[in-house]
């Protein structure tokens, strides 16, 4: 056991499946000369070589499709992109291809690639460098999408994402890359689409993932000084959606709070809260409350782009909201 | 190139003239079971179906010039190349009509025909987005050292999309064992190359990033792709990626819903030009020059193409259609839709 941070829970992960099988390689901007923008991939480079470790153009379009049919065709690749942002230029080649391909042609193929992604607001990236858009990647049937919230499960859901058999979008939120998490020596997975209890607690449920989930937590505690045990829900996966321990949480606790650090309209918040209701509407003692983004593009300036974030406080208020 | 068609065989040339025929009778029998069809049960229904008459010589030639296990990959005019490659026509016709019993389980629809064990990765359907695809099969080939090759078929129109842009760069960039092959029809849609196009010339945006810029060849001869194309993936086999182009014509309009095309006043006479071109006639005169009495050998392959294009229609007509355990499966490897 030792302790890493979760840009190195990631780097591990990489590591270590890069060596288990040859068919697994990299390719994205800046992963191996440069040693990676977020370092995830430092020392690559220099010990697997330029074969497999593959510095590409500024092209994402070509990243993501490239490694599209690379994956057809037998590897095992992991593309990133340097952040989920750019991705957006290469929507068609994981939402149109990557994510349709084995369905289109009925079986024929199988597409076993995972594209990573920084993902998430940072300090003062303004509008276009701020996105944590994962429900809208998650809007689509054929793609897996992921977001860990520790480095414990960064590295064991990573492994697991490049083991299967299915496109992946993995994405990693930038503000969490240098906690650390205590990482066992023994290999370990996190099966795909594999929600968990974070905290539990038996006043309130609350569901997030990705950095939300710190937010949770920390609200949990505040809330306990008052005596009220939250019950603190890590989605993980959005895609496949596993809603069992939401539920199961949600009929001990008649009350929901979702947080997110994306925005509110046709949300993950939204999501949960209509399967909630549909699902379990007998024991819904108040609103499903989510504590989102404010909707509007996030600004320059820190006080006002603090300001639509969610923070723990904020989540801390939504839930005496719903008691 | 004259001479070295001295080495091809009558029987290929013969297997090659039965092909085109083939394509030829299929689009044309598509063409009829979309618009005069009557009987809903034999009809080809659905918005879009793109047919490849005109350019059955480009396909044809430039598939057969592959290797068992190279690869190709194209848009959505893919039933020619589909047939050319060895698809059973019965599954191409029942994925016309949406059958189970068609080549992607009718879940894909005449854009989206593919046959994994011939490796014949597809027809695509957005404009460019197959091109990344095809690179990436190449860098797989490249990746195992195998030798092998892929031919992907580009539009001159999708010249003009920024897939082109960024897989021909990184595909230079590192050297990928790939013939872009534009199938140069002079139109993409309805806007012609001129008026979308600031270089009219396909092969000169080779130049751009540094790809060899292959030649360009007659396409309404089959002989001529198919030399040209088996130069060409060998060379990229060790080199590289080439740009090629064939000159073809689309005899039909785009697709099903343009009518306006072969309305085009301007066009007639470039129309009758091409059409004076048609692939079964130049191959047909290829044929009869050097040898004689071929006529009633020529006339059994093309009923012979008719009996099996009977036949495809009737193995379709006959397939069960697709069920709800069908619409669900094959969303996920291993997990289930989540309906």
């Amino acid at each position: 056991m030792k302790n890493l941070s979760m840009r190195d829970a990631l780097r591990a992960a990489l590591h270590e499946e890069m060596v288990r099988d040859e068919r697994v390689f990299i390719m994205g901007e800046e992963i191996g000369k440069w040693q990676g923008t977020h370092r995830v991939t430092r020392g690559f480079y220099e010990e697997f070589g330029a074969e497999r470790v593959r510095d590409t153009p500024i092209s994402e379009m070509a990243i993501a499709g490239v490694a599209t049919g690379a994956a057809m065709a037998g590897l095992r690749p992991v593309a990133e992109m340097m952040t989920i942002n750019f991705a957006f230029l290469a929507f068609d080649a994981i939402i149109n291809h990557a994510a349709k391909i084995h369905y289109m042609f009925n079986g024929q193929i199988t597409v076993p690639l995972v594209v990573r992604a920084a993902t998430g607001w940072g300090n003062q990236a303004t509008a276009t460098h701020s996105h944590t858009p994962e429900p809208i990647w998650a809007h689509f049937p054929g793609l897996i999408v992921g977001c860990p919230s520790n480095a414990y499960d960064a590295k064991g859901m990573l492994k697991a994402a490049i083991r299967d058999d299915n496109p992946i979008l993995f994405t990693e939120v930038i503000a969490l890359y240098p906690k650390p998490s205590p990482i066992p020596d023994e290999e370990y997975l996190i099966p795909i689409g594999e929600s968990a209890i974070k905290r539990e607690g038996d006043d309130v449920t609350i569901v997030s993932y990705g950095r939300g989930v710190e937010w949770a937590l920390e609200a949990a505690e505040t809330l306990a000084k008052e005596d009220i045990q939250a019950e603190v829900v890590d989605i993980r996966w959005l895609r496949p959606l596993d809603m069992s321990k939401t539920l199961e949480s949600f009929k001990k606790t008649n009350r929901c709070v979702v947080v997110e650090e994306s925005l509110p309209h046709y949300s993950f918040g939204s999501e949960i809260a209509a399967q909630l209701q549909e699902a379990a509407f007998d024991y819904m003692d108040a609103p499903v409350k989510r504590v989102s983004a404010l909707d509007v593009p996030l600004p320059y300036a820190r006080e006002i782009e603090l300001m639509a974030l969610p923070n723990a406080a904020k989540v801390v208020q939504a839930v005496k909201e719903v008691l | 190139m004259a001479t070295k068609t001295e080495s091809l065989t009558k029987e290929t040339l013969l297997d090659w003239y039965h092909d085109i025929v083939l394509i030829r009778h299929f689009e044309d029998r598509c063409h009829h079971l979309y618009f005069e069809e009557k009987d809903p049960a034999r009809k080809i229904t659905g918005v879009y179906l793109h047919l490849a008459t005109g350019s059955e010589a480009t396909h044809v030639g430039a598939v057969k010039a592959l290797g068992e296990d190279d690869h190709v990959i194209t848009a959505y005019r893919d039933h020619g190349i589909a047939i050319a490659r060895g698809v059973n026509p019965d599954r191409v016709m029942a994925e016309m009509m949406g059958k189970r019993t068609g080549t992607s389980g009718g879940k894909g629809g005449s854009m989206h025909l593919a046959d994994r064990d011939l490796n014949f990765w597809g027809g695509y359907a957005i404009v460019g987005g197959h091109l990344p695809l095809a690179a990436g099969i190449a860098l797989k080939e490249q990746y195992v050292k195998s030798g092998n090759a892929v031919l992907c078929f580009v539009g001159d129109g999708a010249l003009n999309n920024g897939y082109f842009h960024e897989t021909a760069n990184m595909a230079q960039v590192w050297k990928l064992p790939i013939v872009f092959l534009v199938e140069n029809n002079l139109v993409g849609m309805g806007t012609r190359i001129e008026e979308s196009s600031g270089q009219t010339n396909p092969i000169k945006r080779a130049v751009g990033y540094g790809m060899k810029e292959g030649p360009s060849v007659d396409g309404q001869d089959v002989v001529e792709v198919y030399e040209a194309v088996k130069a060409e993936l060998d060379w990229s086999r060790e080199n590289g990626p080439v740009l090629m182009e064939a000159r073809t014509y689309r005899f039909e309009g785009h697709g099903v819903s343009d009518k306006a095309f072969n309305a085009r006043e301007d066009l007639k006479g470039e129309l009758a030009i091409w059409e004076a071109r048609d692939p079964i006639n130049v191959l047909t005169a290829r044929i009869k020059k050097k040898y004689k009495d071929v006529d009633e050998t020529l006339a059994a392959l093309d009923a012979e193409a008719v009996r099996i294009v009977d036949e495809s229609v009737e193995y379709a007509v006959s397939s069960p259609a697709p069920g709800y355990n069908d619409l669900i499966a094959n969303v996920y490897v291993g997990f289930e839709a989540g309906v």
